[in-house]
């Protein structure tokens, strides 16, 4: 089987010499999902946004299998093919719902844009869709014409899982995806993503400071730390024998419940 | 079935933690463990608290990283050193041929117990209702109450907990069998449901590994011992 | 011979206000426009002697195009008799020295505002439409940088977003004017703020159309037989509006009516748009139920404006 998503020594740094990230090399294959763990500073939001084709890396490269064709850089791609990947086969969460939905637009009309976007032509089939995948995203049937502002942040956040997966990505990039949300809002939201990933095969890539999501979402896991991967391996390995001084210290804080 | 066919090799496997926050402070151990499964066979883990017995059994699982050494898996007729391989593979090994029942059901928030059984055999290939049939059988032997089948875990009790966590590893046929105290938590019934179930899984040729504070669970289980105390790395 | 080759009539301006190197980039421009059907050129636009808001762009495209042997017509909603029109008419009266006419079959050059005119069109004809707002797109994506990108890469699922919204809000797609088209297959473009009654006349339409924004500084054009597509959805196809009853002074159906108020009472009546085309039916001897009511009270659709 060949690999979804390939980072070689993908490194970023900013104007002006800052660095983001550097020397980061991994191999993504289907279904699988990827934890990023670091805490603020250690480049884990630079890679992802050079993996999730929104920054072009300084170094090195980032290849992704478009249409089961062979690896291909993306910013080899023009940019009206790399547009097109990141609104059908790629998926985003943004930490904050407000920057992945529409808010002017209806619960609806946000889940149905990736299917308008490609070509869907008819009004009932749309809202079909998009019904459907409100519902596998717990949000009553009801609220489908609802505006986003008079959604709870963790339905927000619900919305915008919907509004990606209604176009069968087969790569998500998620970005604190329970970031500011209420504990018990988190854990219903994970147990969704956790569901959803694995009932989809949907590969991604989840970047966050917190452990715990990792825990329950990611196979894999990479410690970040000042822009670069201080340890990876899989998750429960890293986290129940992490070998690294700084990953032993990161589990080591984690408060128990 | 196959008989005496090796499914486990493991060759001077070496385990020391280093605690960086201390200094680097060494925590020593074992090393040299050399030995062998074959199909159809189970070695108990035995030797003082301590001993570094868990360790062992988290280290044939990938859950620990030893520090030197090799695990040697069976995996589809290939000899494949878990310890070393890349991530990918060593989660198609767990997935396909590897099985472990821990001590702790690390509870999945929302999740029934049912259904965290049938995702097992789901995850393994099998088809939802199959799996659900399997995942009820297994329950059912174990004498879960059917009330708490819906339920997630979270607040079972420990003997129940470890009766889902038994369930899950054996709902489907695993080819190595990794369990760390089957029987803790259970009452004499459900103690020979479990030890019965395991049986049955050695018939079918599992290698099983097993760490087993009751005796006579471990005696009905085991065909041989290994003493991992004489196995302690110097300090 | 025309001696009032390059001056306006008063010579104190250029022929048609504009000086020959503005009118060469307007040109050049539409004729980018006309390359590429429903793309929004960018244009120097110039200070017009009106403000924005008045159709200083359809003004300065008929500046750039008329000719003194052209005729023109000017209307607004349909009217040649409104503030407007009447201004413009004057304006390039002073400043071309042209004919003008209210007759639409006369005029080879036609300015609208919000208004198609009834009568079929021809290839000696063009139609020079006053835009307000050039983007379709504006409401649903503020950032130009962005709907440049949406034009370029063809990515119009946006536009389609905000009719599914019209459904889902409204039961039906509520846009009455200024309802967005697909032009030549490729492009999608406002039409200006013409009654979706009037956007089927738009497709394979004999005469040139050229559309201007001053404010925003944008041409864009229909080059003639074009096809011209309302947007919809399969399942909730594009219907134009219908009047259920005919013009109450002519009689004419199938056209484009406005409601007149006739007394504080609410009396009211609906007649056609279009003031030329209810002119020549009524002319013809067609009438409608309020002819003669319409005459008593004084209301009298004025003649031979100039």
């Amino acid at each position: 089987m060949n690999a979804l998503l390939e980072a070689q020594s993908v490194g970023h740094s900013y104007a002006g010499g800052q660095l983001g990230c550097e020397d980061v090399s991994f191999r993504l294959y289907p279904g699988e999902v990827l934890g990023v763990v670091g805490e603020s500073g250690s480049g884990k939001s630079t890679l992802l946004g050079c993996l999730s084709g929104m920054i072009e890396p300084s170094q090195g490269s980032v290849r992704f299998d478009a249409g089961g064709q062979g690896l291909r850089d993306v910013f080899s791609l023009s940019e009206p093919e790399r547009r097109l990947l990141m609104r059908t086969d790629w998926g985003i969460v943004r930490q904050n719902p407000r920057d992945g939905l529409r808010m002017n637009v209806s619960a609806g009309g946000n889940v149905g844009e990736r299917l308008m976007a490609v070509g869907a032509r008819n009004y009932t089939e749309i809202r079909g869709e998009a019904l459907d995948w409100l519902t596998r995203v717990e949000i009553p049937s009801g609220r489908i014409d609802d505006l986003p502002r008079t959604f709870s942040g963790g339905m927000q956040q619900r919305v915008q899982i919907a509004r990606i997966l209604v176009s069968k990505p087969r790569l998500v990039f998620m970005d604190e995806p329970t970031g500011g949300l209420d504990v018990s809002v988190q854990a219903r939201l994970l147990d969704l993503l956790r569901g959803l990933v694995r009932d989809l095969g949907v590969a991604a890539v989840v970047v966050t400071h917190d452990l715990a999501v990792v825990r329950l979402l990611s196979d894999r896991l990479m410690v970040m730390r000042q822009g670069r991967v201080v340890e990876s391996g899989l998750t429960d390995q890293v986290l129940d024998d992490p070998q690294h001084p700084y990953s032993q210290l990161l589990v080591s804080s984690v408060l128990q419940a | 079935m196959t008989q005496n066919l090796l499914k486990l090799r493991v060759q001077n496997l070496h385990k020391t933690f280093t605690l960086h926050g201390r200094g680097g402070i060494e925590l020593p151990v074992f090393q040299d463990v050399s030995f062998d499964v074959a199909s159809g066979e189970c070695v108990a883990l035995v030797g003082s608290s301590g001993s570094g017995k868990s360790t062992l059994l988290r280290s044939l699982y990938a859950n620990y990283l030893p520090s030197s050494g090799k695990i040697l898996i069976n995996h589809h007729g290939n000899w494949v050193d878990i310890a070393s391989v890349e991530a990918r593979t060593k989660l198609e090994i767990r997935r396909e041929t590897i099985g472990y029942v821990s001590q702790f059901l690390r509870v999945i928030p929302r999740i029934s117990s049912i259904d965290l059984v049938a995702e097992v055999a789901i995850a393994g290939g099998s088809p939802s209702e199959k799996a659900m049939e399997a995942a009820v059988g297994l329950l059912r032997r174990l004498n879960l109450p059917e009330h708490l089948w819906n339920v997630p875990p979270a607040t079972f009790s420990g003997g129940e907990q470890q009766r889902v966590n038994i369930a899950m590893g054996l709902v489907r046929p695993y080819s190595i069998l990794l369990l760390d105290e089957p029987t803790a938590s259970l009452d004499a019934v459900n103690r020979e449901a479990a030890i019965e179930l395991i049986l049955e899984a050695k018939k079918q040729g599992a290698a099983i590994v097993v760490i087993c504070h009751d005796e006579i669970a471990r005696d009905r289980l085991a065909d041989r011992l290994f003493d991992v105390s004489q196995f302690k790395a110097a300090a | 011979m025309n001696s009032r080759a390059y001056h306006s009539v008063d010579g104190t301006y250029n022929f048609a206000y504009l000086d020959e190197q503005t009118k060469r980039m307007i040109r050049r421009t539409l004729l980018k426009a006309i390359a590429v059907p429903g793309y929004q050129v960018p244009f120097g636009g110039r200070e017009m002697p009106m403000a924005y808001g008045w159709g200083t762009g359809g003004i300065q495209i008929t500046a750039s195009i008329i000719g003194r042997d052209d005729t023109l017509k000017v209307i607004d909603q349909g009217a040649d008799d409104t503030t407007n029109a009447v201004s413009i008419r004057r304006f390039f009266r002073r400043v071309a020295g042209v004919q003008t006419t209210e007759e639409t079959s006369k005029a080879t050059l036609i300015q609208t505002r919000h208004r198609i005119p009834e009568k079929q069109l021809t290839e000696k004809q063009i139609l020079v439409y006053q835009v307000p707002q050039p983007e379709p797109l504006w409401k649903l994506e503020p950032r130009e940088v962005e709907t440049r990108k949406l034009h370029a890469y063809s990515e119009y699922g946006l536009m389609h977003v905000k009719l599914y919204e019209d459904i889902s809000r409204h039961g039906e797609i509520i846009t009455t004017y200024d309802y967005p088209v697909e032009v030549n297959a490729r492009h999608i473009m406002s039409p200006s703020p013409i009654p979706k009654f009037d956007n089927p006349k738009m497709a394979m339409m004999p005469a040139l159309q050229l559309f201007g924004a001053g404010r925003e500084k944008r041409i864009y054009a229909i080059p003639p037989y074009t096809r011209v597509r309302s947007l919809d959805f399969d399942d909730h196809p594009f219907k134009p509006q219908r009047f259920d009853k005919p013009c109450a002074l002519c009689g004419a159906e199938e056209v484009f009516l406005d409601e007149v108020i006739l007394d504080d009472k609410g009396d009211h009546m609906f007649v056609c748009s279009d003031s030329d085309h209810c002119r020549e039916r009524r002319a013809a001897g067609h009438t409608g139920s309020r002819a003669s009511d319409a005459a008593d009270m004084g209301f009298v659709p004025t003649e031979g404006l100039n």
